[in-house]
C-alpha cells in the first residue's frame, strides 16, 4: 500500500461552486481506480508567491490517498494537465515519515508551526507567561534574578517570605540591594488569583510611597 | 559601585564566543519536512529567495538535502518565490 499525497491550485476566477466540483471531480476520479481517500485538505484560496497565467491567487486544494499500485497517478497527472481549471500541481509519495506528520497535524499533535520549528521557545513561553514584573517595583532585572532563583510564578513568590527575598536581592548584586520587597507578596497574591483590577488600585496606591528609583528597575 | 551591568563595551564581547550550531531536525526530532508550510522553509532562505547554507543554518546533510527539496516544492507551488528581494 503506498500513500500519496497530490496538492493543486485551482483557477480562482471559477464561480465558487465550480471550485467546488472540480476538486470533487479529481476525488471521484480516484475512488474510480480503486484508490482510498485519507483526507482531502482544502487549504483555501492564497495569494501565489509569484503571478502564475496572469493570476495572482488561486485555491489550493491537497488529496491524500493510497493505493495499491502507483498505476493512477499518470492518469490523474494526465487529466490535470489538460484540465485549464487547474494552474498548477504536484503529486508526491508520502514516506512513513509524512504519512505520519499528516496524521500528527490532522490531529493538531504538530500544532502551531513553532513546534515543528522547535519545541524550546514554545515551552520557555509558557513558562515566562507569568510576567513578575507586573508587580510594582520588579523591573525585567529584579524579575530575572527571581527566575534564576526559581521563583517563576506569582504564587511562588506570595509564598517567599521577606527575609528570603530580601537576600536573593542581596545576592544579585548591590544595586539590587535598595529594592524593598515588603508588598511583592501581598502583590503576587492578587496577582496568582487574577485579581488584577485589585492589583492595579494598590499599585497606584504604592507608586506614592515607593521612590521613583526603586519603582523603575532598568 | 559599578556593577557589570553599567560597564559599556566598545566591541560586542559575545563575539568570538563558541555557540555551537546545531541541527535542528536531529536536535527535536523532526522527521518531515512539509513543503505545504511556506512560513517554516522561510528560515532557510536569504531575503531573495535563495536557499541558505548549511554553513549557516547549521542543518545536518540528510535534513539539508530534505529541506532544499521541500523548498524546490514549494516554489513550484506558488507558496515560495523563485526569485525575489527583500523577502524577510
Amino acid at each position: 500500500m503506498r500513500q500519496y499525497e497530490i496538492t493543486f491550485i485551482i483557477d480562482p476566477v471559477l464561480p465558487g461552486d465550480e471550485i467546488q466540483t472540480v476538486g470533487k471531480a479529481y476525488e471521484k476520479l480516484l475512488t474510480n481506480d480503486g484508490c482510498q481517500i485519507v483526507h482531502v485538505d482544502e487549504m483555501g484560496l492564497r495569494q501565489l508567491a509569484y503571478p502564475i497565467n496572469r493570476r495572482n491567487s488561486g485555491v489550493y486544494k491537497s488529496i491524500e490517498f493510497t493505493t495499491e499500485t502507483g498505476a493512477v497517478i499518470p492518469k490523474i497527472e494526465l487529466a490535470m494537465r489538460r484540465d485549464e481549471r487547474i494552474m498548477r500541481f504536484l503529486s508526491v509519495k508520502l514516506d512513513k515519515y509524512g504519512v505520519k506528520y499528516n496524521d500528527d497535524n490532522r490531529n493538531g499533535r504538530i500544532g502551531k508551526k513553532p513546534k515543528t520549528v522547535s519545541s524550546g521557545p514554545v515551552a520557555k513561553e509558557e513558562v515566562k507567561k507569568e510576567d513578575l514584573t507586573l508587580i510594582e517595583g520588579i523591573g525585567p532585572k529584579i524579575a530575572q534574578l527571581l527566575n534564576t532563583a526559581g521563583i517563576k510564578s506569582y504564587e511562588k513568590l506570595a509564598a517567599s517570605s521577606y527575609e528570603d527575598l530580601k537576600s536573593i536581592l542581596s545576592k544579585g548584586g548591590p544595586s539590587y540591594v535598595t529594592h524593598d520587597p515588603a508588598t511583592w507578596a501581598e502583590q503576587s497574591q492578587l496577582a496568582a488569583a487574577g485579581k488584577w483590577a485589585e492589583l492595579n488600585t494598590l499599585k497606584d496606591k504604592l507608586i506614592g510611597k515607593i521612590s521613583p528609583a526603586s519603582s523603575e528597575e532598568e | 559601585m559599578a556593577s557589570r551591568d553599567d560597564i559599556k563595551f566598545l566591541s560586542n564581547p559575545n563575539i568570538g564566543k563558541d555557540n555551537k550550531k546545531y541541527c535542528r531536525f536531529k536536535k527535536f526530532g523532526i522527521k518531515h519536512i512539509d513543503y505545504k508550510d511556506p512560513d517554516f522553509l522561510i528560515q532557510f532562505v536569504n531575503p531573495q529567495g535563495k536557499l541558505l547554507p548549511r554553513r549557516i543554518t547549521g542543518n545536518s546533510l540528510k535534513y539539508q538535502k530534505k529541506v532544499a527539496v521541500a523548498v524546490k516544492r514549494a516554489r513550484h507551488l506558488a507558496m515560495l518565490p523563485y526569485v525575489t528581494d527583500l523577502l524577510k
